[in-house]
């Protein structure tokens, strides 16, 4: 079964900013809901880096780890997605995410917290595939239609990648070989624990 | 736990069985579109294929599809943002642009997207778009029809014509038109009677346009962006394409990879294309040619030229080996401020490891110097043989989807489409094309009296840039070199916050008789002066997605739009207004003569084919609308490395075609993929330096003494090429004397008789509307324009040979006793006072006062002067405020905080701007830098309430240009805001 992976090539991420917008064109998502963000280290200074960032989708969740009404729920394909029927945005998952994934909207006048949303994958919720309900609630459905999450098909440099874990380590080891220099995946060597000689 | 249901439907892919397929093919030498494409399907795929079993069996075809895309239908534009030229698929449901989808085929991008490509659909949902026509009512604006409108504007026009003349209405057109809209335009300001006809090149590239063709024929980018993958030695100078060009970025980082290239980054400011660079260089602005030369003197000195390619391809390399000796380290070091082990180690790269490109952008043209920057870049790579080769060349970066396009067609101040100039035999061709009388066109211009008496018809004279229309408006009428001043605008698609000196540009629209707005969003030019009451129309104009045609990309690719959803609102497109003005002027039926009109909408393919049977001089020729349309729909049978087709119907054609495409379509010429490339025959895309200053000049010894020295190529030649030394370009009496004019056909000889009945042997290859005489030389494996040599003496530029000059204002006032700017002159009919300017500057200490350096660049959100992206919720939200960017020490001096606000003040009119300090060490100590997107703020007013209601954009701030100050290129009038002063205060 694939377990579904993003990957960031920080020696390719440029900080356009297309994934951002990619995924808040495809699932219209409202303004101050940012399910994916460009991070930047050393910003103006040599070494400077970018990384794409969103849910991570984790193997062993602590978003879901600590969710008081288990609303998330992992998919056949690894992908971490949530009920937004169920959840009653408390925010612990915000606590509890260390990519700072889990996003709420204001709702009220007393800048109360609306239900979490986060990326999917472009996988959509617990609705039946492509529906109108799921759509509203989660976006669209990419998987389910025989594509990828948007952010990674249009990155600009290719540096932001998405689909089958195995596939992408393969690809990016491929990459990393034919440059002949370090790994620039941000947390590759958490993630994979492996070492690419530079 | 909740878990997601079992039964899921299918992807497209997978279920035709190719998952075992796809797996296998993952273990080797795949590219990223195929990696995408199967990774996507391994993923959905598995876990489609397990529900095969269990799940509800669908058709292939019938994957899941989401409710919005049901019963999608997809179309091809091109994306509006930038020059690269992505193009965008827009998926649509009755008649509504519903989502996005990656054009994996384009060999241009391959799917990518930067954040205003991928976000681009909302500029037709239109939330912030006008919607209707509207004009100002004592202060107010008010709801009209279009009827009114055109009605109105029409006679508005022709009661100042009749008053002040032809040239006192000015017509500030788009690089956003479509190649057709933007050669409409210009064949109008024809019509019209006027020169004052301009568009955003003269901001960008302007200088780009002058400086390349007159070094080596045609002003243009040389290579192409995927090209770049064959470099060996990148060097992007006065560029940040990681913000304004980031598909770009693409070729060049998987290149840089590929290749282990070097990737050198020369810039005053550390920007994020710095961050991925091998070498950054960090220059004081405005220095460009002081740094090329001290590249140039460690070349020269170590003898890394290229001597073969010097001596057969570039005249006059041996003055500028006179002027580079000017140019040792120390001095170098002391104007520039770059070390020279540095500039040595980065001049061997560019002179030894080969191929080199040299990548440039505004951070080189926006200058008092810019033509001779340019100028100096192209030295650099003709004295280092780094010209008509892959991966080699003038890699130049153009700023809008179409401005390449639109410059090629003429929306320019000083020449008729196709770099034809203004000349009376270049209006004498496109009145055989036009098939209107030359006579008709003498008569609609305004005849101007000199203080000498000397009478002159302004057909015949440059017209008035548009970075100084205000001027053209405020100054003496005496001082304007026209019947009157400039009394009316008719701003087609043009920001007004994009050109230095806002503060005169404000007097300037307060002074105008009328003002017309075509725009898709009011822009800047209805929030500016709201001192101006009436005479003020907005027009709501069609974006580039709701119009069909064609487009230019930088690499001179041309890529055939469609259409993606009809003009929402009231909208029409550009070419439709065009037609309404026209008829409601009377000239409408001469105007469109052999271009039918459907419903007031002008048939775009029959304005390309009339672009065809003028386009000679450029090879804009044998790009009919059938082989772009083609070339669209079959994208996957081009190579992305070599842009060739290599199956299906275009088999052996470039992407594109891009020009010079020689010769009529039926001709097939395949494109000319790279300019000058003697490594191909003709008939395959190869050429030579075009032969554009003559065939020889005279130059005097120092002892006095004069000989005649050739300017055509010395032994070389493309590929194939029967004459094997330099020609010259080709007319019927050159054919005759070759003895090939027997090649050509009867009807082919009968066009060229017809077009100069008295002297048919001097039609040219440029002039011969039959596309005979091109034929013939290609045949006979020749360039139809010659076989010349490079100039690296430009002679007949004010700069013939490049010199460093100190900007106008200019932080080291000492220098400019040696460096001056150049002396007063009058240019496109008015003076040009900069050395007053200068040395006014100087004497007052201005330097004191304002003792940063203000520079100014793009956000990678936002683009040009920003309206539209500003419009667009999406971008908008990712950069919220205007900000300068201020090293930490500046910052420490002045008690200023990052994220604190700041006043900047300028260097004229005590102007001012209150924005955001971002403290950062990418920019060194005594810079600043400003993004120019922003406007809508005016010398720390908000002016949210000038825009009419729901019509102004989500985001408003400073303009930099509120504080930029005066500075003109002589050649072109390019404007100078990438070197000015400022001071920075805490607010």
């Amino acid at each position: 079964m694939a377990r579904m992976k993003f990957l960031c090539d920080a020696d390719r991420c440029i900080e356009c900013n297309a994934c951002v917008t990619a995924c808040k064109n495809e699932h219209e998502v409202p303004w101050g809901i940012n399910r994916r963000r460009v991070v930047t280290i050393n910003d103006g200074k040599p070494g400077e880096r970018s990384v794409s960032m969103a849910c991570m989708h984790c193997t062993d969740a602590p978003c879901a780890a600590v969710c008081p009404v288990n609303c998330f729920y992992t998919t056949a394909d690894a992908v971490v997605l949530h009920s937004k029927d169920l959840c009653i945005g408390c925010g612990y998952c915000f606590y509890a995410c260390p990519f700072g994934a889990p996003q709420y909207p204001k709702v009220g006048n007393f800048g109360s917290r609306g239900k979490m949303d986060k990326c999917t994958f472009c996988a959509g919720g617990p609705e039946a595939d492509g529906s109108k309900a799921e759509y509203e609630k989660y976006g669209a459905n990419r998987l389910a239609e025989g594509k990828l999450p948007l952010c990674a098909e249009m990155c600009s440099t290719k540096s932001l990648l998405a689909g089958d874990g195995e596939i992408i380590a393969q690809i990016y080891k491929e990459r990393v070989t034919k440059r002949g220099y370090g790994s620039g995946a941000w947390g590759w060597k958490t993630a994979y624990r492996e070492s690419i000689d530079t | 736990m909740l878990i997601k249901k079992t039964h899921r439907a299918r992807s497209e892919t997978a279920s035709r069985g190719s998952v075992a397929e796809a797996l296998a093919g993952q273990a080797t030498g795949l590219d990223r579109r195929t990696f995408l494409r199967r990774s996507g399907l391994a993923g959905g795929g598995l876990a489609a294929l397990s529900a095969l079993q269990v799940g509800s069996v669908r058709k292939a075809e019938a994957a899941v599809v989401g409710p919005l895309t049901a019963g999608a239908v997809s179309k091809k534009n091109i994306c509006t943002h930038c020059s690269v030229g992505c193009t965008v698929i827009g998926e649509v449901v009755n008649g509504v642009w519903v989502g996005q989808e990656p054009g994996w085929d384009s060999p241009i991008n391959r799917g990518s997207h930067c954040a205003k490509g991928a976000a681009t659909r909302e500029l037709v949902h239109g939330d912030r778009r006008l919607r209707y026509p509207m004009k100002l009512v004592d202060g107010q604006w008010t709801r009209i029809s279009w009827d009114v409108a055109i009605n109105e504007i029409g006679d508005k026009i022709n009661q100042i014509r009749g008053k002040s003349g032809a040239d006192s209405v000015y017509w500030l057109g788009s690089a956003k038109f479509t190649n057709e809209g933007a050669y409409l335009f210009r064949k109008f300001g024809a019509f019209w009677g006027t020169n004052n006809i301009d568009h955003q090149a003269r901001i960008c590239h302007s200088t780009t346009v002058a400086g390349v063709a007159n070094t080596w024929g045609y002003g243009a980018m040389t290579n192409s962006y995927t090209d770049i993958r064959n470099s060996k030695t990148i060097v992007i100078m006065g560029g940040n394409p990681a913000e304004a060009h980031p598909v770009s970025l693409q070729h060049v980082l998987e290149g840089k990879e590929l290749q282990r290239a070097n990737m050198v980054v020369i810039d005053p400011r550390m920007t994020r294309t710095a961050a991925h660079a091998t070498e950054y260089v960090r220059i004081r602005s405005g220095t460009d040619i002081a740094v090329i030369w001290g590249m140039l003197w460690h070349v020269f000195k170590n003898g890394w030229e290229d001597k073969q390619f010097i001596e057969q391809r570039v005249y006059g390399m041996d003055d500028i080996r006179k002027e580079v000796e000017k140019y040792p380290p120390d001095v170098v070091e002391q104007v520039t401020g770059v070390p020279g082990a540095q500039l040595e180690r980065v001049a061997k790269m560019f002179a030894t490891q080969k191929p080199s490109t040299l990548i440039w952008c505004m951070g080189a043209t926006q200058h008092t110097v810019g033509t001779a920057n340019v100028r100096a870049f192209c030295i650099a790579l003709l004295a280092t043989g780094n010209v008509g080769a892959p991966g080699t060349g003038a890699n130049i970066f153009r700023g809008h989807t179409n401005v390449q396009g639109a410059t090629d067609l003429g929306l320019d101040v000083v020449t008729l489409p196709l770099y034809y100039g203004l000349v009376e035999g270049a209006w004498r061709h496109w009145s055989r094309v036009w098939e209107v009388p030359y006579e008709w066109f003498v008569d609609r211009f305004d005849k101007n009296t000199a203080a000498d008496g000397k009478v002159t018809n302004t057909m015949n004279t440059p017209g008035i840039p548009s970075t100084r229309w205000f001027d053209a408006t405020l100054y003496d009428k005496k001082d304007v070199s026209q019947k009157d001043n400039i009394k009316a605008m008719m701003v087609f698609g043009h920001c007004g916050n994009t050109v230095t000196r806002m503060p005169d540009a404000q007097k300037g629209i307060e002074a105008l008789e009328l003002l017309v707005v075509a725009d898709p969003h009011p822009t800047t030019w209805a929030a500016l002066a709201p001192a101006r009451k009436n005479n003020t129309y907005l027009l709501p104009i069609a974006t580039s997605y709701e119009t069909d045609g064609s487009r230019t990309s930088s690499n001179r690719a041309i890529q055939w739009g469609e259409r993606i959803v009809k003009p929402i609102f009231e909208s029409k497109d550009d070419n439709e207004v065009m037609y309404l003005l026209a008829k409601k002027l009377g000239f409408a039926d001469t105007l469109f003569k052999n271009i039918k009109v459907e419903n007031n909408v002008p048939v775009v393919e029959d304005i390309l084919r009339e672009i065809n049977r003028g386009g000679w001089s450029t090879g804009y020729c044998g790009q009919s609308p059938e082989r772009l349309k083609s070339h669209m729909v079959n994208q996957k049978d081009f190579d992305m490395l070599t842009q060739k087709a290599t199956t299906g119907p275009n088999k052996g054609d470039y992407y594109g075609l891009p020009w010079p495409c020689w010769g009529t379509p039926e001709f097939k010429h395949p494109g000319t993929p790279l300019l000058y490339n003697t490594n191909l025959s003709v008939k395959e895309g190869g050429g030579t330096f075009r032969p554009r200053f003559g065939v020889e000049r005279e130059e005097t010894l120092p002892d006095g003494t004069k000989r005649k020295v050739s300017l055509l190529g010395n032994g070389y030649y493309s590929k194939d090429s029967e004459i094997k030394d330099g020609y010259p370009e080709f007319t019927l009496g050159v054919l005759k004397k070759l003895g090939w004019d027997k090649d050509l056909t009867e009807a082919e000889l009968a066009v060229i008789q017809k077009v100069n009945a008295a002297n048919p042997d001097a039609v040219s290859w440029a002039l011969d509307l039959s596309g005979g005489i091109q034929r013939v030389a290609i045949e006979h494996g020749c360039v139809p324009y010659g076989n010349g040599k490079a100039r690296a003496n430009a002679f007949g530029l004010p700069d013939a040979i490049p010199t460093h000059r100190e900007p106008i204002y200019t932080p080291r006032p000492e220098l400019v006793a040696k460096y001056p700017t150049l002396p007063n002159a009058r240019q496109f009919r008015m003076p040009n006072i900069g050395f007053d300017v200068q040395k006014a500057a100087v004497d007052k200490g201005i330097a004191k006062q304002f003792p940063l350096i203000l520079t100014s660049g793009r956000l990678v959100e936002y683009e040009g002067g920003g309206e539209e992206t500003r419009s667009n919720k999406w971008l908008a939200e990712l950069q919220q405020d205007m900000f300068i960017e201020i090293n930490p020490s500046d910052a420490a001096e002045r008690g200023i905080k990052d994220g604190a606000w700041v006043w900047v003040t300028g260097a004229e009119h005590s102007s001012k701007a209150r924005m955001k300090a971002l403290v950062t060490e990418r920019v060194g100590k005594g810079v600043t830098w400003c993004p120019f997107h922003f406007a809508g703020w005016f010398q720390g007013v908000d002016q949210r309430g000038n825009y009419p209601k729901g019509a102004d954009p989500v985001v408003l701030g400073e303009s930099v240009n509120g504080i930029t100050t005066y500075g003109f290129d002589p050649v072109t009038g390019m404007q100078e805001p990438k070197a000015t002063l400022c001071q920075v205060r805490a607010a």
